[in-house]
């Protein structure tokens, strides 16, 4: 009879579900399937079982070809490459622990690198829009109980977040919200008719790249003035009549993702839509979450706040934390020829960082510490596997709403597999020998 | 066969999402998001049938893909290609000082090109980085 571990916390995206259950076999080494995570949670587990994971760091020959190489030697190459840049990037950050992104920023600091984690392609703009007007938000817990009107703007949840509708925002049903998705108005604005938008009682098929005029029109409609026939495609009785149902609920939330991040105008987008939030409370409860993409890319802002004061893009060259999005910022480092070595660690730019950024990666000394093959290790000098954080080893990570949660291990990693936390210890103790420090 | 021009945009998807976790090596990742989706209205303008290899190109770098009908749509004059090392092959990579590359809305253009390949992630960015 199989073994089940409960209340497993999924080590996916920004929702962190935590009612996770996992069967493993009798002798507890096996995970045979996973119950309540979503198809992409559940293939994150089964995936760490892979007959054909790389369980050793790899170095790139001369040929091209890979040579397996012990941890001590990916930790003296690691080290040096380190400790020999006058300017290192060290990127990524997001799908490890909090402990663990703590240690790199210790290295960080000794060897004087930039340092930058996923928010810089992801929600970068929603930090720095943050940092300037402030913003009034909740938990997700608030959400499930008390929202009855929820705003998905430029994300699409069904299939990047699979249960955050069911598990917070729209199916449960909650102190104040007992009849469930009846008890709520969901609204959907995509310039796509999205699975999220066919889902929705409003979908406002606006035209891409027009958000801030959408919002800005929303703006007016809340104070009752005029507006013209058409703002970003949608009819202005349509926007009204949106301003209204927003304006009349209990509590409104606006869940927003990467269709008002990347599309230009980028933060203005995020100030105008806490601008909206702003105005809303004039009238009712509301609130705005970003829907956060890795499962601790929340962490990490949060570490680097404790740490430095700035979410992301930190300079540490000059032995104290500068940050400047836009010149401290990965791919302008990269496209400009500022960094001399990269060094990433729980993300993947190689797959999602512009392609000229990865040819700048590919032509530098690189180290890529990641459980899986990706893009990024296929152009890094050297690859190093480890254990997959939430299910070999546990950890903290934070939720899209800030609330830390501890992830669980499940099994343990394979045999003599380093975690991030034990490899990033041993080139830390490696880079204060090289630098002569205590 | 005519070439067109669209604006695409990329994001996540299912199949995404789990193909990357199944292991980006492999086919089914390559199937997932080496694809680019466009309206019935855009492959009468092409002149070409649904899933055919076609060119996507712009001023920042061009990548062969299939092209299929949209499975979010309709969304008229608009091109969806899963994020990934194909859609990063041709999006704006400037940041205009804010860091975040512009990933929605680059001005493409799309032609038929039915004798090309499309290459797996692996060798999609080996080809283009080394």
């Amino acid at each position: 009879m199989a073994k089940i571990v409960t209340d497993v916390v999924c080590p996916f995206c920004g929702t962190l579900c935590d009612d996770l259950e996992v069967a493993l076999s009798d002798d507890g080494e096996e995970i045979l399937e996973v119950y309540n995570a979503c198809t992409i949670g559940a293939t994150k587990f089964l995936h760490s079982q892979a007959k054909d994971r790389v369980t050793r760091p790899q170095m790139k020959q001369e040929d091209g070809s890979w040579k397996e190489v012990t941890y001590d030697e990916a930790v003296e190459y690691t080290a040096n490459l380190l400790v020999d840049a006058k300017k290192p990037l060290m990127y990524g950050w997001s799908s490890t622990s909090c402990t663990a992104q703590g240690t790199g920023s210790e290295i960080g600091e000794i060897v004087g690198a930039c340092m930058d984690n996923t928010a810089t392609v992801c929600h970068g703009s929603t930090l720095i829009a943050v940092q300037d007007v402030g913003v009034p938000s909740a938990t997700l817990g608030e959400i499930a109980n008390r929202a009855d009107r929820v705003v998905f703007w430029g994300c699409n949840p069904a299939h990047a977040h699979p249960r955050h509708m069911s598990r917070y925002s729209i199916f449960p049903r909650g102190f104040f919200t007992g009849k469930g998705s009846k008890s709520r108005k969901m609204f959907v604005v995509d310039p796509r008719n999205t699975d999220t938008a066919k889902m929705a009682d409003v979908h406002l098929q606006l035209e891409q790249g027009h958000d801030y005029e959408l919002l800005s029109a929303i703006r007016v409609a809340l104070r009752g003035e005029a507006l013209p026939d058409f703002v970003a495609g949608i009819p202005k009785e349509q926007i009204y009549e949106t301003a209204e149902t927003l304006r009349s609920g209990r509590f409104t939330v606006i869940f927003f993702g990467m269709g008002v991040t990347h599309s230009l105008g980028k933060n203005h987008n995020i100030d105008i839509a806490i601008a909206v939030t702003r105005d809303l409370n004039d009238y009712t409860k509301a609130a705005i979450v970003p829907m956060r993409g890795h499962y601790n890319v929340t962490g990490s802002g949060q570490v680097w706040g404790w740490q430095f004061g700035f979410p992301f893009c930190l300079d540490l060259t000059r032995g104290f934390a500068r940050y400047n999005p836009g010149d401290s910022s990965s791919n302008d480092l990269l496209i400009r020829d500022e960094v001399d070595a990269v060094f990433v660690l729980g993300s993947d730019p190689g797959a999602h960082f512009p392609v000229g950024s990865v040819k700048k990666i590919a032509q530098l000394p690189s180290v890529c510490i990641d459980p899986h093959i990706t893009p990024t290790s296929a152009v890094s000098k050297l690859h190093v596997p480890v254990a997959f954080v939430g299910v070999e080893v546990g950890g903290c990570a934070y939720r899209m709403d800030n609330v830390p949660i501890e992830t669980r291990k499940v099994v343990e990693p394979p045999e003599g597999m380093l975690t991030d936390e034990e490899f990033l210890q041993k080139v830390l103790t490696r880079v204060r020998e090289l630098k002569g420090a205590a | 066969m005519a070439a067109i021009q669209i604006n695409l945009i990329s994001g996540r998807t299912i199949q995404q999402g789990v193909s990357m976790e199944n292991g980006k090596e492999k086919l089914a990742y390559r199937d997932a998001c080496g694809i680019l989706e466009l309206d019935d209205a855009e492959f009468k303008r092409l002149g070409c049938f649904k899933n055919t290899n076609v060119r996507v190109s712009s001023e920042f770098g061009s990548v062969v893909v299939k092209a299929i009908g949209a499975t979010q749509g309709p969304h008229p004059g608009l091109g969806w290609i899963p994020m990934g090392p194909w859609a990063n092959a041709v999006v704006n990579p400037n940041t205009y000082s804010t860091g975040m590359p512009t990933f929605k809305g680059t001005p493409v253009t799309v032609d038929v090109a039915e004798d090309e390949v499309v290459l797996d992630a692996i060798a999609l960015i080996t080809e283009e980085c080394l």
